[in-house]
């Protein structure tokens, strides 16, 4: 199964990348643009056909190591077979 | 004639490059035993103490110290911690210890996005820790840095509890010892430049006290870090 974790510093967290990027957006004309928080995704390709316990297991993965839980949250999206 | 030295034992993950800088410490400065373990060792070698050095161990993938974590010798590190060994992470090592919850909180990237590589001041605000013993409270201490990733935050309460606790142990501050946003070299919250465990054991600090531990280097005043855990094992 295609599972895509995403990880982003959480709400309220300081972000420098994010608050670069969003001053970068503003400076290129966007200013509609009022707050960026940058973070990362994770594809992975898992085996299993329980959706649920798969998605069980990429939360345990974000958890143990993909996201550092003091400053970031994640969310776990198993992709639709093509 | 005393007791025998206290043993170091300087770990080494893929990516240190400051473990040479704390193995001269302890053997030519300090005169003592010192064994570099290299991190898929779980043998701690009958080490005293315990220092996880600089660097950027597993390249700092994913995140600093998130991957050095899961070396097998961070179990015999953890286990000689909860026993109350002394344990000290510099730069790296103090992220580390961070990520394998040996002490709380997180880094971020610095402040202004950028590599940090400088000297600056430190209060010594818990001179009671293994490592700090040595040092005045309040002292004011200067030490190089070198980090992109140094800037320090924790939970509210985890922050209150610290600085109840006295847990930090070290916070920049200017050449006078006041604590300002100037003297911040990353954004760490409340300038905490380093940190300790309730029971003083486990100290993670970003500066280097091993960069500035002789007069050869124009400053020693790192030196007593590691003087300090051998004061605090010798017998009474």
């Amino acid at each position: 199964m295609k599972v895509e974790v995403r990880v982003y510093p959480k709400a309220g967290v300081l972000d420098p990348q994010g608050r670069a990027i969003a001053s970068a957006l503003e400076r290129l004309g966007h200013e509609t643009v009022s707050d960026v928080r940058a973070g990362k995704i994770f594809f992975l390709d898992v085996e299993g056909d329980d959706p649920v316990a798969v998605e069980a297991e990429a939360r345990k993965m974000a958890e143990e190591l993909l996201a550092n839980t003091v400053i970031e949250g994640y969310d776990v999206r198993i992709a639709a077979e093509p | 004639m005393s007791a025998a030295k206290p043993r170091f034992a300087i770990v080494v993950f893929p990516g240190s490059n400051c473990d040479r800088d704390c193995h001269h410490v302890a053997t030519e400065l300090l005169g003592c035993d010192a064994e570099y373990v290299w991190h898929r060792d779980t043998d701690l070698k009958g080490a005293d103490v315990v220092i996880l050095p600089g660097g950027f161990a597993y390249g700092d993938y994913l995140r600093a110290g998130a991957l050095a974590r899961f070396s097998p010798v961070m179990e015999s590190v953890t286990r000689f911690a909860m026993d109350g060994g002394p344990v000290l992470g510099i730069c790296n090592g103090f992220q580390v210890l961070l990520e394998a919850g040996l002490l709380p909180g997180a880094v971020r990237v610095n402040r202004g996005l950028r590599y940090v590589c400088k000297d600056v001041y430190m209060r010594v605000e818990n001179a009671s820790t293994a490592f700090t013993r040595l040092y005045e409270p309040g002292q004011v201490v200067q030490m190089p840095v070198g980090h992109g990733e140094g800037n320090y935050t924790a939970p509210p309460e985890t922050l209150t509890e610290l600085e109840y606790e006295a847990g930090v142990v070290f916070r920049y501050c200017d050449e006078t010892g006041r604590v300002t946003d100037e003297a911040n070299p990353n954004g760490s919250t409340a300038g905490i430049a380093g940190i300790a465990n309730r029971e003083g054991n486990v100290v993670g600090l970003m500066p280097h006290p091993d960069r500035c531990a002789e007069g050869l280097l124009g400053n020693d005043v790192g030196r007593k870090m590691f003087e300090s855990a051998v004061a605090a094992l010798a017998p009474a």
